[in-house]
């Protein structure tokens, strides 16, 4: 099967496709990028070592990492329902919280992080209640993750929406008929058909959260004794100090995990694709 | 009887539920820092609301970032919709590896995009001595870092796969038969495109428009390594930064006003988007009665 | 095939659509065109200089700008610009280094000005360039207290009582943030003159610290718009002009010992000589020196070094602090090196 798709494309356009593909990406992309990558090779490994394993750098590799995962993950349950609600239901307003959506993009990350360092801060309209139940958000690890939800919401419900739109209503008929409860036609029938859409989205809020910036370092604090730095954060840091080196290892380390993360995304969402182009 | 009749009361009673989940979500996530900002920015009152978004830095912004989330849309919608129709309609070695690579800008930080292109075109890039020649040659004072071009540059690289990565969910899921049987029945590249695959991407497609134009609008810390001068090569995050800097109450207060501008561009698309979607749910009902 | 049909009719209306969509981009494309090349056509009628400083200067250059501008056009009969970029000093640096257009650098440090020259941009010996060493107004390290000064904060050793808030920036990514270090140690050398009574001085300051920012102008919002902490350790300038913008609501106090914080500028060669603006940029930095600039500096909290507008403003500026100099610390390179690279003497304190 897979042999005799290669070395017979029905549809035109490969060779066009490729080169454009091809040659944008190297331009805009990968030409910049690799000019990182070489000056960072021109450390020799044991430097290049020394320089990411300082404790700072790899609390705030875990910082990032983990708070990024738990934003994913918050994102990817609000995000099925977000995108649940705004398809399948009809009611008032619908159209006004779709557009919603889209906001914290058009936000600058910058304003985003302010504005919720200040809504979260000891005075702000949820910091107070919340501090008067105990609960500290600003300058913690949580509103880290809450300036992290924020900026990678649309990611999940947007890349959900326009497949669940496809799904038409046939097979959850179907499951009806055959007998099966809601729950069980939605575990077993709809989300394996939303699971690649779920998984991209997952995987770009997750790898943007990593590399986030401009709303976090407002409301995180930066602390390297409560470990409130993120790693773009110290990247920052060296090149404050024209520590061209550091900067550059600490950026090839992200260089390689972003695109480890995007590639098992890729991988997965391939496969699966493959499967339904089998059936 | 009943046992439908209970089925229907759980559905109704999850559609409750969701609908409030989600509500709630977006007015506490979404709605509250947006109108935070709203009153923020009218705290010194409506006349020097319109005084604070139309000041020269300001109108000079609107313009620098108006021409780069132009110039990046177009660029991204051409190569999103070649990417994607690569990505999803042929088999070839390395296709993940590519597919990964188009990804890449999502989650670099900004902060490396901006080291990135300094490094490229910066004056200890690589390419500077070839642009500083040119620049002698023609007696011109070309630059890319630190100025208009570097500014595209950066927004066309932060928004580059947003077009491509919403259009491929939606391809993979139709799979590629009618467009095989288009070709096996002669149809060309274009019209197979035209009249098969863009009807099924058109939302897709418009969706990863309008998400790469927010981002285009809203980019701030890769812009911010290759843009320097206010007034010149700001754009409206850059000028919201440098008032917010300022520090004075007036200037926090401008800086928000200046914020308010883009959430009113964000909310303009958000309409259009509607009113296209609106207009062509009701033409396909009519087609299809 | 009966599918592709349907498709067939169906579609009509969308390539319509997509006609469309196509001219909208061909006439964006043209908008672009036509507007990048009436923003070449303007640039070069009228002369312009682009000064690379750094965040707390923004008010005083946007004033300065006026001044000087009116100075030159009454002088030499045509009309002149100037550009202002603002930033982290060592960012600012940094950015001129990487290829910024800057004419005139007017930086937070004498360290940052230096890091240009080694790359050849500025021309050796640029100190003497300019009268005081090439910087035209000075600062120092100060406390800025909310009203009344309610836990009694009057030098830098009650900082480190228990129920003490302090805000400061991490000197780890700011630059000022180390001048805040520097000033703390300075005091600490003067009570204890031992190595180890100095570093738990310092320990117990920071330990105080609740929030650390990456920037000065970070922590200032930190205090003053979130509301967080008793004290915020800062430059004197930024010190008088917050209270300038809320009067009523803070109080400065000026610590016995300080650090001198000389701000420099320079012209930068490299750039003027492609740009043709040598004697523009000369004037403009030598006009900083005049009665107007440094009553205007004054005004917006720096030390002037002219000595009679000094004194005019005595009563701005606590002139009985004791003010140490980074040469103490054996000069920026050095202190650098011993306090705040990495695994340096900040970290062991911080971080243990």
């Amino acid at each position: 099967m897979k042999k005799n798709t290669k070395t017979t494309r029905v549809i035109p356009g490969f060779h066009l496709t490729l080169g454009i593909t091809i040659a944008m990406l190297s331009l805009i992309v990968l030409i910049p990028l690799a000019s990182v990558m070489v000056k960072s090779l021109q450390l020799s490994p044991a430097e290049f070592w020394r320089l990411i394993t300082k404790k700072n750098v790899l609390y705030a590799f875990g910082t990032s990492i983990v708070c990024s995962f738990i934003a994913a993950v918050i994102n990817l349950v609000f995000g099925l329902i977000l995108a649940w609600t705004l398809v399948r239901y009809d009611f008032k307003g619908k159209r006004i919280l779709d557009g919603f959506i889209e906001l914290p993009f058009a936000l600058p990350t910058a304003v985003a992080g302010i504005t919720l360092s200040k809504l979260y801060s000891e005075t702000g309209w949820f910091g107070k209640p919340l501090a008067a139940l105990g609960i500290k958000v600003a300058y913690t690890h949580l509103g880290l993750i809450i300036a992290l939800v924020f900026v990678g919401i649309p990611f999940v419900v947007r890349a959900v929406q326009p497949v669940l739109e496809k799904l038409d209503g046939q097979y959850e008929e179907a499951a009806y008929i055959l007998g099966a409860t809601p729950a069980q036609t939605f575990f077993k029938v709809i989300l394996p058909e939303l699971r690649p859409a779920l998984l991209t989205g997952f995987g770009l809020a997750f790898a943007r959260g990593i590399g986030e910036y401009g709303s976090v370092i407002y409301i995180s604090g930066n602390s390297a004794k409560e470990h409130t730095q993120v790693i773009s954060y110290v990247i920052m840091q060296k090149l404050n100090y024209i520590d061209y080196a550091s900067a550059t290892a600490i950026a090839f380390v992200m260089l390689v995990i972003s695109f480890v993360i995007l590639f098992l995304i890729n991988i997965v969402q391939m496969r699966q694709s493959r499967r339904t182009n089998m059936l | 009887m009943t046992e439908q009749e209970k089925l229907e009361r759980q559905s109704k009673r999850t559609r409750m539920i969701l609908i409030a989940v989600s509500v709630l979500f977006i007015f506490l996530m979404l709605v509250v820092p947006l109108a935070a900002i709203v009153v923020n920015s009218l705290k010194e009152g409506f006349g020097f609301y319109i005084q604070a978004i139309t000041t020269e830095y300001v109108r000079n912004a609107l313009k620098v970032t108006l021409i780069a989330t132009i110039i990046a849309v177009v660029v991204n919608t051409f190569f999103g919709i070649c990417a994607a129709w690569l990505l999803t309609k042929f088999s070839f070695k390395g296709k993940q590896v590519l597919a990964t690579l188009i990804d890449i800008p999502f989650s670099i930080s900004p902060v490396i995009v901006g080291l990135a292109f300094l490094m490229t075109f910066g004056r200890l890039g690589w390419t500077y001595p070839a642009i500083r020649a040119i620049n002698q040659w023609l007696g011109t004072n070309f630059r890319i870092a630190f100025a208009i071009p570097g500014v595209v540059i950066a927004t066309i690289f932060v928004t580059f796969p947003y077009v491509s990565r919403e259009i491929i969910p939606v391809l993979n899921a139709q799979g590629k038969d009618e467009e095989e049987a288009a070709a096996l029945m002669g149809a060309k590249g274009l019209k197979i495109f035209f009249k098969i695959t863009f009807p099924q991407i058109k939302w897709a497609l418009i969706y990863g428009i309008i998400l790469c134009t927010s981002r285009a609008l809203g980019e701030f810390g890769a812009v911010n390594a290759l843009s320097k001068t206010r007034g010149e090569t700001f754009t409206l995050p850059l000028e919201i930064d440098a008032l917010y800097m300022s520090g004075t109450d007036v200037s926090i207060t401008s800086a928000f006003a200046v914020s308010s501008i883009l959430v009113i561009i964000a909310i303009i698309i958000m309409v259009v988007r509607n009113i296209l979607e609106h207009r062509s749910n009701k033409k396909m009902e009519k087609g299809e009665a | 095939m009966r599918q592709i049909h349907r498709l067939h009719k169906k579609n009509h209306n969308r390539i319509q659509i997509t006609t469309v969509c196509r001219k909208i981009g061909i006439m964006s494309m043209c908008t672009i065109l036509a507007l990048s090349a009436s923003g070449c056509g303007k640039k070069n009628q009228i002369l312009t200089l682009t000064n690379v400083s750094y965040d707390p200067t923004r008010e005083f250059y946007e004033e300065y700008n006026q001044l000087f501008a009116k100075q030159y056009e009454e002088t030499h009969g045509e009309p002149i610009r100037v550009i202002q970029s603002h930033g982290g000093s060592g960012a600012q640096a940094r950015s001129v280094v990487e290829g910024s257009n800057a004419d005139v650098v007017t930086l937070a440090l004498e360290h940052d000005i230096s890091l240009i020259e080694h790359t050849g941009l500025i021309e050796s010996g640029w100190v003497d360039e300019f009268d005081k060493d090439s910087a035209p107004y000075t600062s120092t390290i100060v406390f800025l207290v909310r009203k009344g000064n309610p836990k009694n904060i009057r030098d830098w050793n009650d900082l480190i009582q228990d129920n003490v808030d302090v805000i400061t920036p991490d000197p780890k990514s700011s630059g000022g943030a180390c001048w805040n270090y520097l000033a703390a140690l300075s005091y600490a050398q003067e009570q204890y003159h031992d190595a180890s009574k100095e570093q738990d001085f310092l320990k117990k300051l920071y330990e105080n610290v609740s929030v650390m920012d990456s920037g000065a102008r970070g922590s200032t919002t930190t205090f003053v718009e979130n509301g967080k902490g008793d004290v915020l350790v800062a430059w004197e300038n930024e010190a008088i002009t917050t209270m300038q913008s809320y009067p009523g609501m803070y109080e400065m106090i000026t610590p016995s010992v300080s650090i001198l914080a000389q701000p420099s500028v320079a012209i930068v060669d490299d750039n003027v000589g492609m740009n043709h603006t040598q004697d523009a940029a000369k004037e403009y930095l030598t006009y900083l020196y005049s009665t107007d600039a440094q009553k205007l500096a004054a005004q917006f909290g720096y030390r002037p070094t002219d000595e009679a507008v000094l004194q005019e403003y005595a009563n701005v500026f606590d002139l009985h602090v004791k003010l140490t100099t980074i040469d103490d610390f054996g000069g920026w390179d050095n202190a650098y090196a011993v306090y705040f690279d990495d695994g340096a003497l900040f970290d062991k304190m911080y971080n243990e």
